[in-house]
């Protein structure tokens, strides 16, 4: 009998390793700054943010023939950071990539991480997602400001849910937000979610006064119009949402969720320029610029040195709020 | 209706039968390997189905996603070692059943028990889409943590003859159950420092370290002293008394599992407990229970696969996925541009109905599947005991490595199943254990988390009409027996029951 079981478990296994190359071009145009393969290591779970950003863009460097294999696998746990060490372990590997996003910049505090961001080569910036902050329909807040008033006279009974855990990407955003308004951000009630959709759920009932998460899952609902944005965090409006920036609202924060590339810590700078040249490349491809549309991405493509800068400032940020919150 | 009809003419069409077909292959292959789970598949799987038109690529991951309910319990049943949080409670009574030679029957009322529970979830799915769409939302937490204060009480259930002993196991279930990072403040528990352990510790590793390897070992270490003998396979076909104790477990798991999947955070793990004591408090053999009791398994199958229905419909109606699966799914769906919400049954009309229509048709293939596999399966059990728990060993421990593909969880599968040893060897039951796992961080969230929405106020918990009910429900199962000591003389008092558990169980 054994026999079947193992015709079952080789069709599967042939299924699953042989119908995605034979699925995808073999592209062969020997390109010379072509990268040659690439292992990119994500940091959560199959299906998760990074992962998608990472197998996006691998498929659109593959199919836009800049790489010729891009080898994606997970390595999830502790908010990203199992896979932080990973990486900061690799050291000198100019062959292995690691996707991450703002969520890692947190993560690293509330775990603990012997590892920081700090210690690897950032690449590229690839894409940011702002975050809204949202009510149902049935709300009594109609505008920010007024949600801001009764935020600040019942900091304890305005509850604010975010599909993040704490030091996440729809945690740091009301607590941004509380700081701005000149709130403590310990008083804030913040109730997490377990992702954006468990979220809605409580934000559609009105369990919470509001709920604050990036636009993902919430587009459609917001145009049937039973669920009402009163704010965009980013310093941009959104093309088809009706509502001000934070800033427009006199809430003078500024708030964007990203996601982008880093290396090994000690690589060579031509390893280094390979990377950061491919993913430039990448970012004016019609594949990348499909993928962006396709996804309700932003682009907010900021090279190695530019990224690196910018990720300082991130950690700082994001200590500093997390330091107020006794959880750095 | 027409609707439904023109979905089936969709779905009916042959690119869509074959990649239905693929999908419920593909599916009830992942389900039986151990580790690899719906969700994975379906996200692994994404980046293939670019290419192709949306509806071929549901009714696919469709296939996958009920496949996986089907062939998840496989494993649980014949090896003790569920592939997947769904199948956990099919190893209750199936694998009892399966060593007492009822293998295939064991597979066989699983098998009917999900294209049941499934076919009637899909047509609740039609019936009750728009009615679930306005009420899931409405059910929060304090009505969620009432419902897990009535599984804690049901859990009495499953303590076992020792009642101090079940009580120790499920404190250790639940004191693996607190690992990890808090999810409300972000601060470490019982983590030591260690990274690996800040996710908290996956129920699949804990149910196959304490099943399968505390099992093996124990099997190890009494090898010697009992005779040799191979499992007995016995006649392959459910008896017609098999059939009379199944029908209602069957019919009854839907009323379960559906709600389940439909409401935020609901899953499958709590409602197949939920009907699994169920099934045992109807049962007119509940001296069975334990020992392979096929009520314990036809129940809360149907359940898992009912379960898996009710989440399609919060998925599709109002884009809230409630399990990892939909959560993949949902992707997926704005992969092509689609947002599943209140809006989608009217946008993408033709997709949904060829959707659900797939559904119908994927079930069925999976029934005419599974229903020839199952004593064939049960067959596999004929291998000489070191050869089978060598086996079993071997998969739980491909299936601890493929859940986070990380070695840490096979070391922490070990270290763990030494701890099953140990709790056979002093008699303490491994449920309880498994129970606490499952229970204790899902009530600990709801709770904190309705306290949270009230501010601190105690009220916080009763403050909604269904949270009141169910802990009036809770509170009449409580006082039952004092109440009917009061009461004029009740009807020829059931004879009490045996408790008479094997503690392996």
């Amino acid at each position: 009998m054994s026999v079947k079981v193992w015709v079952a478990v080789a069709t599967a296994l042939l299924a699953v390793l042989l119908v995605p190359p034979l699925l995808t071009p073999g592209a062969d145009s020997g390109e010379t700054s072509q990268v040659r393969s690439l292992r990119v290591l994500v940091p959560n779970q199959p299906g998760g943010g990074y992962d998608i950003t990472a197998r996006t863009a691998a498929k659109a460097m593959e199919d836009a023939d800049l790489l010729r294999n891009a080898e994606v696998f997970n390595l999830p746990g502790a908010g990203g950071t199992v896979g932080l060490g990973r990486t900061v372990g690799e050291r000198g590997n100019g062959k292995l990539i690691m996707s991450m996003g703002l969520g890692v910049v947190g993560a690293v505090y509330t775990n603990k991480s012997p590892n920081s961001l700090l210690d690897t080569t950032p690449i590229a910036r690839l894409i940011e997602e702002p975050d809204i902050v949202v009510v149902s329909k049935d709300s009594p807040y109609t505008s920010l400001q007024q949600l801001v008033d009764a935020w600040k006279a019942n900091p304890g009974t305005v509850t604010v849910g975010g599909g993040s855990a704490p030091g996440g990407p729809d945690h740091l955003a009301p607590m941004l937000m509380a700081k701005g308004v000149g709130l403590a951000p310990k008083s804030v009630n913040y109730i997490p979610f377990d992702g954006g959709g468990e979220l809605l759920a409580s934000v559609l009932g009105g369990k919470v006064a509001f709920g604050v998460s990036g636009i993902g899952e919430y587009r459609d609902q917001i145009q049937a119009g039973t669920l009402r944005v009163l704010a965009v965090t980013s310093a941009k409006r959104i093309s088809g949402i009706d509502a001000p920036t934070l800033k427009e609202a006199g809430v003078d924060v500024e708030f964007t969720n990203w996601r982008g590339i880093v290396a090994p810590p000690g690589i060579t700078q031509t390893d280094r320029d390979k990377l950061v040249d491919v993913f430039a490349r990448l970012q004016k491809t019609p594949q990348w610029t499909e993928a962006l549309q396709r996804n309700g991405w932003t682009d907010a493509f900021a090279p190695g040195d530019q990224f690196k800068t910018f990720l300082e400032n991130e950690n700082k940020r994001v200590a500093t709020v997390l330091k107020d919150l006794g959880l750095a | 209706m027409e609707q439904l009809l023109d979905g089936f003419a969709t779905a009916l069409t042959p690119t869509h039968l074959l990649l239905a077909a693929i999908g419920v292959l593909l599916g009830t292959a992942i389900g039986v390997l151990p580790g690899i789970g719906p969700a994975m598949a379906v996200a692994l799987l994404l980046p293939v189905t670019y290419g192709m038109e949306p509806t071929g690529a549901f009714i696919m991951f469709a296939g996958i996603y009920y496949g996986g309910m089907f062939g998840g319990s496989t494993t649980s049943i014949l090896l003790n070692t569920p592939g997947e949080s769904a199948a956990v409670v099919a190893a209750f009574e199936g694998n009892p059943m399966a060593r007492k030679g009822r293998g295939a029957q064991a597979l066989a009322a699983a098998a009917i028990g999900h294209f049941t529970g499934g076919i009637i979830g899909t047509l609740l799915i039609v019936l009750l889409a728009p009615f679930v769409a306005k009420h899931a939302v409405d059910i929060g937490a304090p009505d969620l943590f009432a419902i897990m204060v009535l599984a804690f009480i049901a859990v009495t259930s499953v303590l076992g003859s020792s009642r101090i002993r079940g009580v120790a196991s499920l404190l250790i279930g639940l004191t693996l159950g607190l690992v990890g990072l808090d999810e409300m403040t972000g601060q470490q528990r019982l983590t030591f420092g260690s990274l690996h352990l800040a996710d908290g510790i996956d129920i699949v590793v804990v149910a196959v370290a304490l099943f399968a390897v505390g099992e093996a070992l124990w099997v190890a270490a009494h090898l010697r002293r009992k005779p040799f003998e191979p499992i007995p396979v016995g006649r392959p076909w459910l008896s017609r008394a098999d059939l009379k104790r199944t029908w209602k477990p069957w019919l009854r798991g839907p009323a379960i599992g559906f709600p389940f999947g439909a409401i935020p955070a609901g899953g499958a793990e709590i409602p197949t407990f939920l009907s699994y004591v169920t099934e045992k408090r109807l049962s007119k053999h509940k001296d069975e229970f334990g020992k392979g009791a096929i009520e314990g398994v036809a129940g809360p199958e149907s359940t898992a696969s009912a379960s898996a229905a009710g989440t399609l419909v919060t998925m599709l109606t109002l884009g809230l996925p409630t399990t990892a699966t939909a959560a993949v799914m949902l992707a997926a769906f704005q992969q092509y541009g689609i947002q599943p919400g209140p809006l989608l049954f009217q946008r993408e009309s033709g997709l949904v109905w060829a959707l659900i229509a797939s559904l119908f048709i994927g079930l069925t293939l999976l029934l005419v599947l599974n229903l020839p596999l199952a004593p064939l399966w049960a067959k596999l059990l004929r291998i000489p005991r070191p050869y089978l728990y060598a086996g079993i060993l071997f998969f739980a421990s491909v299936g601890a490595y493929a859940v986070n593909a990380d070695i840490f969880d096979l070391l922490l599968m070990f270290v763990i199943g030494l701890l099953g040893f140990g709790m056979r060897r002093y008699g303490l039951p491994v449920l309880p254990a498994i129970i606490g796992v499952i229970l204790g961080p899902a009530a600990e969230q709801q709770m904190r988390r309705s306290l949270q929405l009230s501010d601190g106020s105690l009220t916080g918990l009763v403050n909604s009409p269904m949270a009141v009910i169910v802990y009036i429900v809770v509170l009449v199962i409580v006082f039952f027996p004092l109440i009917r000591k009061f009461l004029p003389k009740p009807t020829p008092p059931a004879a009490p029951t045996p408790e008479r558990e094997k503690v392996d169980a």
